[in-house]
């Protein structure tokens, strides 16, 4: 028998283990099972007196080994590992039994089950920390270089936060300009700021600092590696022209014949060159060409933006580049993407002309919008007399998304004080509830009703234009249940807007599977924890920062993209990281040079080593996936912490209760050789 | 404790026990947030944290029925979500491979699963449970390790062959 001194220590966790697993009697339990030294039980095993508890046991009763019985080892592995190190055991040589997440929480209907439970996860976990072996974490230096994805609002602070403490940032960005979709708004709530006159500075700042280097119309390809020592490949698509030379004096747009409609920046409203700047304020200034509606792309004529370029910028021939860079850390700011009004047929977007969206409403009252800033219909002149404001469109509902898209009902208050104000027309918000929560939000909203807008408390069933009674004519009439009044109710109007949901980037889960981080049911990425970890996700070094995380306001996208530059900055400043050093090894004398693991690996961390004939794992490539493990014919592959001896003792120690007492059979081990 | 002899009368008083291999990103993240979010499941599952469902030695699955247990459920990452990119399409492979050679044994396939649930999924998971655990239920106790010693090979209905 093993000579290793267990100590086991079941945690109540409050109530919420110790209401349904009857922990005294765990305990008592676990203190009769061979190798167990000390059992106990105590109220909160991580705090303060919990952790020195063990840690005195460690001196004391000289401890070779620890077991809590709590929560996830999500939660207080770190914990208790420190706990151990404290009292100069190696941290590898803990191991936790999860009772909570996995025992207590999800069998509160059935106590004498969850506490049986509890004692085979328990048997589990001290047969498996028998074999357990002293590891050492591996160190690496931190690169001090950032990639932050995504030039909204939440990237822009990020990267200038990171630059401003005096570190270099790589801020990739899709578009041919950062600003992200704050760029295309008019006013912002509740404040009714100017979001361009607020945004701009930032961009502008962004494009001088000396510490930003400013990747846009590019995307991440490839990123392998790990937390402090990232390789990025990043694709520079052609901007076709050579921003050396190009002064973004405007002359090759203003110039270009082909007008295409700009589904981007413009929401579809407006119109745009071949080649073109999105926005006035872009940054950086120069322009791209767009190939697909470029005339001399398409049939070899035109070159008319090369004719009257004054600095001979434009570059017909310029490839695609790619860039290899290697960075510490990752911020994602990849944002959101709106939902398409089309999925709901029955409030007419794209049948009923004068049917809008919210970000087709932005570009309309947007001075340097379309219209120049003037609220018209369809038609381009008419001002409208009565408009609806749908809330809700593809949000907090089953058919398309259940979530609240969180900055709809504020942006509908905006836009009815602006029709108000621009037209005077009479403004109809149909809502369900109005979330109005955050600082002076409340505030608008009083203002709103006092101003005489109309608020209706029903989902709209449907947009037609079908009149059915007088003064339906030639109007767009809104059908609703006043659930206030308990009526149905048909309202006239001349303009519907639509207040379409924030969703996650089409390709969010191709994004996240990239970076190697998860996405939530909706599609957004995943943090590592919802309430105290909201800005890191489960790989180490990459954070993730504004919408791209779920539906928020620019406030809150700001607040992240800050938090994700004090994370970052916090790990620079540590200038090392220590890695897990779960990784696969193989024992060279009895490798038999098979090469099998050679191509299972995804990370091509395995070389063969002809001279010897033998297979080597690389530990800087490894990522500890323990494939080639499982595959090893002759089983030579050492998984570190979760080796074959340790995950078979846990079946063991999991089954102690159904395991045949008596031997029937003799069984023959198939142990590694 | 839940009556399984409903299921099957040779369960008497006894549960099925189903021996978990989850995956540290995806599944058991969901099953963290099954218990976070007190979905209850049945206490069947007594699971093992892989770090990955790549790592699973299919020994790990025979070793688990000889020693008593009625069930193994893998669950990993969804296809082409793996945090180590293809960990669990090589499970996929093995599983099935598994599946046919344990057939071949006489022992059910419905009995060695293989079922995905991201982190975010702690829904699907409490389901899974839910679902293996009847079909084991409704197979009765697996008693492999007193069954190899008979001298007529053993033979569960239903096992395609």
């Amino acid at each position: 028998m093993s000579e290793e001194k267990v100590g086991v220590y079941v945690c109540h966790c409050g109530h919420n283990i110790a209401g349904t697993v009857n922990v005294e009697e765990v305990s008592e339990w676990a203190g009769q099972l061979p190798n167990v030294a000390v059992a106990k039980d105590y109220k909160f095993m991580c705090s303060s007196l919990g952790q020195e508890m063990v840690e005195e046991d460690i001196k004391k009763e000289g401890l070779t080994r620890v077991v809590v019985a709590a929560c996830s080892p999500h939660m207080h592995e770190p914990t208790f590992r420190g706990a151990c190190q404290r009292a100069g055991m190696n941290p590898y040589l803990f191991e936790m039994a999860n009772i909570r997440e996995h025992a207590s929480w999800v069998h509160q209907d059935d106590k004498p089950a969850a506490t049986e439970k509890a004692k085979a996860i328990i048997s589990g976990a001290v047969r498996r920390s028998l074999e357990l072996a002293p590891l050492e974490p591996f160190r690496a230096p931190i690169n001090k270089t950032t990639l932050v994805v995504g030039g909204g609002i939440a990237g822009i602070n990020a990267a200038l936060e990171i630059a401003g403490a005096g570190y270099k940032v790589l801020l990739v960005e899709r578009e041919p300009s950062i600003g992200g979709h704050m760029a295309q708004f008019d006013k912002t709530f509740p404040t009714l700021d100017c979001a361009a006159c607020i945004l701009t500075p930032k961009m502008f700042d962004v494009g001088n600092s000396p510490n930003i280097e400013l990747l846009t119309y590019s995307e991440v390809e490839q990123v392998d590696g790990y937390v402090g020592n990232f390789t990025v490949r990043i694709r520079k698509r052609a901007r076709k022209i050579d921003t050396t030379l190009c002064t973004g004096c405007g002359d090759c747009w203003e110039r270009c014949p082909a007008k295409v409609i700009d589904d981007v920046y413009e929401s579809g409203l407006g119109y745009r060159t071949a080649v073109y700047r999105p926005f006035p304020q872009a940054v950086p200034k120069y322009p791209v060409i767009d190939t697909e509606s470029c005339i001399y792309f398409k049939n070899g004529r035109c070159k008319a933006c090369e004719k009257f370029c004054p600095t001979g910028a434009i570059k017909f021939d310029q490839e695609d580049e790619v860039v290899v860079v290697n960075v510490g850390n990752i911020v994602l700011a990849t944002g959101y993407d709106v939902f398409d009004a089309r999925r709901i047929p029955a409030y007419g977007y794209g049948r009923l002309a004068n049917v809008f969206t919210s970000m087709e409403f932005e570009r309309m009252t947007n001075a340097s919008g379309p219209t120049d800033g003037k609220v018209v219909l369809r038609d381009g002149v008419t001002a409208p007399e009565t408009v609806a404001i749908i809330h809700c469109v593809g949000s907090r509902d089953k058919n398309t998304n259940v979530y609240c898209s969180a900055t709809c009902c504020m942006a509908a208050l905006k836009f009815a004080h602006l029709v108000k104000e621009k037209t005077n027309a009479q403004v109809y918000n149909f809502y369900i509830d109005m979330r109005t929560a955050f600082k002076d939000y409340e505030l608008f909203y009083t203002r709103l009703l006092e101003e005489g807008t109309h608020f209706i408390r029903g989902r709209a069933a449907e947009v037609t234009d079908a009149a059915r009674l007088p003064g339906e004519e030639g109007k767009l009439i809104v059908q609703a249940e006043d659930t206030l009044i308990g009526k149905q109710r048909r309202v006239p109007v001349d303009m519907v807007i639509l207040m379409v949901a924030m969703e996650p980037r089409a390709d969010a889960s191709e994004v996240a599977h990239r970076f190697g981080i998860g996405c939530s049911d909706a599609g957004f990425f995943t943090e590592r924890h919802p309430k105290l970890d909201p800005v890191a996700t489960m790989t180490e070094g990459i954070f993730i920062a504004g919408t791209c995380q779920g539906p928020k306001d620019i406030p809150a996208s700001v607040s992240q993209g800050e938090a994700t530059a004090a994370r970052v900055l916090g790990l620079i400043g540590k200038g090392e990281v220590q890695i897990e050093p779960v990784r696969a090894q193989i024992d060279e004398d009895r490798c038999s040079g098979c090469r099998i693991c050679n191509n299972l690996c995804p990370y091509n961390a395995i070389d063969f080593i002809a001279e010897k004939g033998v297979s080597r794992v690389n530990p800087a490539q490894c990522k500890g996936c323990g494939t080639c493990v499982a595959a090893c014919p002759s089983q030579v592959i050492t998984g570190q912490h979760y080796t074959y001896d340790s995950i078979m003792s846990q079946i063991e120690g999991l089954l102690y209760d159904v395991r045949s007492p008596n031997e029937k059979v003799r069984v023959v081990e198939m142990e590694p050789a | 404790m839940a009556d399984y002899s409903q299921f099957n009368p040779a369960w008497g008083d006894r549960a099925p026990v189903i021996i978990g291999f989850l995956c540290n990103w995806c599944s058991y993240r969901a099953a963290d947030l099954a218990g976070t979010s007190r979905f209850g499941y049945p206490a069947t599952l007594r699971d093992i944290r892989i770090m990955c469902t790549g790592r699973l030695d299919p020994t790990f699955v025979v070793k688990a029925l000889r020693e008593g247990a009625d069930g193994v459920l893998v669950m990993g990452c969804h296809p082409g979500q793996c945090h180590y990119e293809e960990g669990n399409y090589k499970a996929m492979r093995r599983i099935a491979l598994l599946q046919r050679t344990l057939a071949q044994l006489g022992v059910h396939p419905d009995r060695v699963q293989l079922a995905w649930a991201s982190a975010a999924q702690g829904g699907i998971f409490t389901e899974t449970v839910k679902e293996m655990t009847e079909k084991v239920a409704r197979l009765g106790p697996m008693q492999w390790r007193d069954n190899l010693e008979e001298t007529a090979p053993h033979q569960e209905e239903g096992v395609p062959l």
